[in-house]
């Protein structure tokens, strides 16, 4: 691509992450989550494969770099599925309830908001946009590059 | 019974329609991808319009308006629904980059010979 | 024969999804006890603001690890389609 288009993608993705970020850890008060989060980040990453090309963004971050993310996020979520099963013997149960960490009850009703509520649905948050953005980068990284005639190294 | 109130059902049904359309009279394999996605398009404006409520705000209690809210689990089947259908999307795609090169072309009626 | 069977079978499906679409309840009206009590109890019960993120990862997570599953199928299958071919004959 251009050079403006490069400068304009250099200077606007430091911002595209950091809005993706806000989302994914107020996912659990204000619209958004995990899912959207992740895929506002991966739109960054696409953005970033557009504008420099697949080839040179291979040589930073490679495919199975991004395998081991999507697989340490599902491994986080799952965890925390079975967290709840060892704790209160029900599988996805809500252990961080009471906690200092998370643990904070809202009042019923509409409220002001507060970030320590949730239990172990923001730590979830997390782990699925984790999951959600490098798995589709992945997809996207790899298709890039295929479409442009090279072939993904294992 | 049915009025012109369930118009939003009924845009639900044109698009399913069109998909069914390209689905059944379409050869070329890009095209019938088109028609899944918007299958799926479908699917996902028939859920939500399901859940909605006269007048209800999002189901989100963060300095909400007192009143009612919306059906909050057909927004979380559809939530999941979206991501189900990007990877779904892209496998199917590689699928046909994949068949295109093996074969030299994307029509499902001539490359019935694919070589394993 | 083959086209005139395909229309009778695409004029059927169309029919079926318009009268499916007038009997369902009025629209901006649904029956929803179930929703009614996540509503109402989601705040109390997970701590969450958001009652989608309450559904999706407490009432209904079992959907959210299912979707997981699919993605990573997904990568697995895309990544696999475009592996270089020597490695595939190893």
């Amino acid at each position: 691509m251009s050079k403006i288009v490069r400068t304009v993608a250099n200077q606007l993705i430091l911002f595209i992450f950091i809005f993706g970020l806000y989302i994914i850890i107020h996912g659990h008060i204000t619209p958004g989550g995990g899912f959207q989060g992740g895929a506002v980040i991966a739109s960054g990453a696409a953005l970033m494969i557009v504008a420099f090309g697949s080839s040179r963004i291979q040589k930073g971050i490679k495919e199975k770099h991004l395998s081991i993310l999507e697989s340490s996020g599902a491994v986080i979520f799952i965890g925390l599925a079975f967290a709840g099963l060892a704790a209160a013997g029900v599988f996805f149960f809500n252990t961080l309830i009471g906690s200092p960490v998370f643990g904070h009850t809202p009042p019923t009703g509409p409220n002001p908001g507060d970030i320590w509520t949730g239990g172990i649905i923001p730590l979830m948050n997390v782990a699925v946009g984790l999951k959600v953005f490098a798995g589709l980068s992945a997809i996207i990284l790899v298709m890039a590059l295929a479409s442009s005639g090279e072939e993904v190294e294992e | 019974m049915g009025s012109l109130l369930n118009f939003p059902f009924l845009a639900a049904v044109i698009l399913a329609g069109i998909a069914l359309y390209i689905l059944i009279f379409k050869k070329n394999m890009i095209k019938f991808i088109m028609g899944i996605a918007l299958l799926e398009a479908s699917v996902n404006l028939f859920f939500v319009a399901l859940g909605y409520r006269e007048g209800g705000g999002a189901p989100i209690y963060t300095n909400s308006p007192a009143g009612i809210m919306v059906l909050p689990v057909p927004q979380a089947l559809v939530l999941t629904s979206i991501v189900i259908g990007v990877s779904i999307l892209a496998l199917m795609l590689s699928m046909a980059i994949r068949t295109y090169r093996h074969t030299g072309n994307i029509d499902t009626e001539k490359s019935r010979r694919m070589k394993g | 024969m083959r086209n005139f069977v395909a229309s009778l079978f695409l004029g059927i499906a169309i029919v079926f999804l318009v009268s499916s679409a007038l009997l369902v309840h009025p629209f901006g009206e649904p029956p929803a006890p179930m929703d009614d009590y996540i509503i109402q109890n989601a705040q109390a019960e997970t701590g969450a603001n958001n009652v989608v993120a309450a559904v999706l990862f407490d009432y209904r997570g079992f959907d959210t690890l299912g979707e997981a599953t699919i993605l990573f199928t997904a990568v697995t299958g895309v990544v696999m389609l475009f592996r270089k071919k020597e490695t595939a004959e190893k």
